[in-house]
């Protein structure tokens, strides 16, 4: 079809660019992952296993991952109950406001990620619009502590921020199931709700996969929210990544939990991938 | 949804004249478009009934309408004497063969043809033993447990049908479902639906936009025309004596002669004939195959024309030539088939073939 300058003359950027930007800084990662620091805090160039048996030795790392993890759990069903209703309300029932809600559902994504956490920061600050009107309606006397800086808070405001991420597969998914098959289904006698569990969600469940994959795999790598609302008790691991790189200057242990954590995701994408697939019939 | 008048009442034991289906003044629009105006219609115990019409003639919609998926805008439709427009489609006791199939791509071919009785909560055993049967009435039963993507349309179609048939429905409709096939399977499977129907005797409602399809198939064809029932009758009948010009022209060819009656005698061009109708305008069709080559001295009753013929067209079993008349009439004839047919030559047809028709559009 094409010539062979002309094809490598297309490839070769895109090629280069993830060469150098992403598997070259992986690969450096990689090396670091497997050195040591000194008690001076010089990096030793000695390889050493020593990183990924302190992952499991020490417990607050240990914790912290299953803390991310319960937490990503939360928000990936908490998404999808809010996610799959309104992706079925608008393919199957919306009419003629479909486009209009479909885009207020998307808006929130040209908005800043850290505009909406720090959103929910007002929201739910001890002085927070959730708190004053508490008090001004008399249903409490104090500011309520646990709405912020909290594991509450970070699943709130994850919740919020990727629910769109749910909600476009499935509705994606959804809008792909001919309507012809909801009618056959009503033709042979099933009622709507019959249709609903026997036709359309199973139709829809590698939607439902792609976007519970979405939302767990975000929130589990989720950084800011952790930070800017979730306190101690809110800590999650790309916090402690974070710190290890920064004020921890231990390179090392920061590169081997980033490389577990790396794992651990690319083995969710694969399983929800074969999930999908096995459940995708067209 | 029209006020519940009341209604007579029910009985099991129906005689067999009252009709199972009962189509009455139905009419819907869609805004301002109006697809379906006053249809009345009947579908007795055991018919194959063919609506056939145009794309956009509202054929679909009407099956849609008994089907459920629509309601109409006035009008009801009556089952066995009970009304039928206000049920939900998972109440009526009717099941649908869909144009394009609609299978359940995630169900294997026995759970798709299973699947009604499922839902009415039949046991399983039960289930099991009549998806058979059924599987085995399309001859399908070696491809039980594949996926509706394995296999062809042709056998996606059988699976549509078991699918409907195995609910045992009092009435089966089925929507152009033959469009999707190549045309020899199309032919094989009009006469194994025919048969079939005939086997099961269940009442069909066939849409089609297909005329040879519905003549080979119907009992009665119900012609539809930009919402109105153009003719209701039998193929040969609606063939023979077709009521309108339209009805005429849209199943099988046809030559429209417009003339001048007088005193019971057609005139059009250099050609008359006797007739039955008022003086006045008048419009016949005559079929191609009715206009022999003339041979000998004709008799009285033919009516005989001199033509120079302008093309041929080979059709296999038959020929179809182009004529040009005296006053430059031109008249399609089929003859049987021969080869070289050139020049002048001598025609004839009886004048009972010429059949008077209403211009279309017209209404009495």
């Amino acid at each position: 079809m094409f010539s062979r300058a002309y094809r490598t003359a297309i490839t070769l950027p895109p090629l280069l660019w993830v060469i150098l930007f992403l598997l070259v800084p992986y690969a450096l990662l990689f090396g670091y992952s497997f050195w040591s620091l000194s008690p001076s805090e010089t990096i030793i160039h000695s390889w050493t296993l020593d990183n990924y048996h302190q992952l499991f030795r020490v417990d607050v790392y240990l914790e912290t991952l299953f803390r991310s993890m319960w937490i990503a759990a939360r928000v990936t069903l908490l998404s999808l109950m809010l996610g799959y209703p309104l992706a079925y309300y608008l393919s199957f029932y919306a009419g003629k406001s479909k486009d209009l809600l479909y885009q207020l559902v998307i808006i929130p994504l040209w908005v800043s990620y850290l505009v909406r956490a720090y959103a929910w920061k007002t929201i739910l600050g001890s002085d927070g619009v959730l708190n004053t009107l508490l008090q001004y309606v008399h249903l409490t006397s104090h500011p309520l502590e646990f709405l912020l800086y909290s594991p509450f808070a970070v699943v709130l405001t994850l919740t919020h921020i990727y629910t769109p991420f749910t909600f476009l597969p499935i509705y994606a998914s959804l809008e792909h199931i001919p309507r012809n098959l909801v009618e056959a289904s009503h033709d042979l006698g099933a009622s709507p709700f019959q249709t609903f569990w026997r036709v359309i969600f199973p139709l829809s469940i590698p939607g439902v996969l792609a976007g519970a994959t979405f939302a767990f795999v975000l929130s589990l790598g989720d950084f800011l929210a952790p930070l800017l609302l979730g306190g101690p008790s809110g800590i999650m691991i790309s916090n402690i990544v974070v710190s290890l790189f920064g004020a921890a200057y231990n390179w090392p242990l920061g590169a081997a939990i980033s490389f577990c954590m790396l794992a651990l995701v690319l083995g969710l994408l694969f399983l929800s991938e074969s999930l999908e697939k096995k459940w995708s019939f067209r | 949804m029209a006020s519940t008048t009341s209604q007579p009442a029910a009985s099991t034991n129906l005689p067999t004249s009252e009709p199972l289906l009962s189509i009455r003044n139905v009419a819907k629009s869609f805004g301002r478009n109006i697809v379906l105006r006053d249809i009345s219609l009947q579908v007795a115990e055991g018919e194959f009934l063919t609506i056939l019409g145009e794309s956009g003639s509202g054929k679909t919609t009407l099956l849609r309408i008994v089907a459920g998926f629509e309601t109409p805008s006035s009008g009801e439709i009556l089952m066995g004497g009970e009304r039928l427009d206000h049920l939900p489609p998972y109440r009526r006791r009717v099941n649908t063969v869909f144009q394009h199939y609609a299978l359940f791509p995630h169900l294997s071919v026995a759970e798709n043809v299973g699947y009604g009785l499922k839902i009415t909560g039949l046991p399983k055993p039960e289930v099991t033993t009549r998806v058979e049967q059924a599987l085995d009435m399309v001859k399908m039963t070696a491809f039980a447990a594949c996926k509706p993507s394995k296999i062809s349309g042709g056998q996606q179609q059988r699976i549509a049908l078991a699918r409907a048939l195995v609910n045992r429905p009092r009435l089966l409709l089925l929507d152009e479902p033959l469009s999707a096939l190549d045309a020899n399977l199309r032919r094989q499977m009009q006469v194994e639906l025919k048969s079939l129907q005939r086997e099961v005797g269940i009442s069909f409602v066939f849409v089609t936009h297909d005329q040879e399809e519905a003549m080979v198939m119907s009992d009665r064809i119900a012609l539809l025309r930009r919402g109105e029932l153009e003719q209701v009758a039998s193929p040969r009948e609606i063939y023979r004596r077709p009521a309108t010009a339209y009805t005429a022209q849209f199943i099988g060819h046809t030559n429209l002669l417009r003339g001048q009656v007088k005193d019971g005698i057609a005139t059009c061009h250099s050609l008359s004939w006797r007739t039955g109708l008022r003086d006045g305008p008048g419009l016949f069709s005559l079929r191609p195959e009715s206009i022999r080559l003339a041979s000998g001295a004709g008799g009285s009753a033919n009516v005989r024309l001199r033509g120079r013929i302008l093309r041929q067209a080979f059709q296999g079993a038959t020929e179809l030539l182009q004529v040009e008349c005296a006053g430059g009439l031109m008249l399609s004839i089929r003859t049987a088939s021969r080869e070289n047919l050139q020049g002048e030559v001598d025609l004839e047809f009886s004048a009972a073939d010429a059949v008077p028709v209403r211009e279309s559009g017209e209404r009495t």
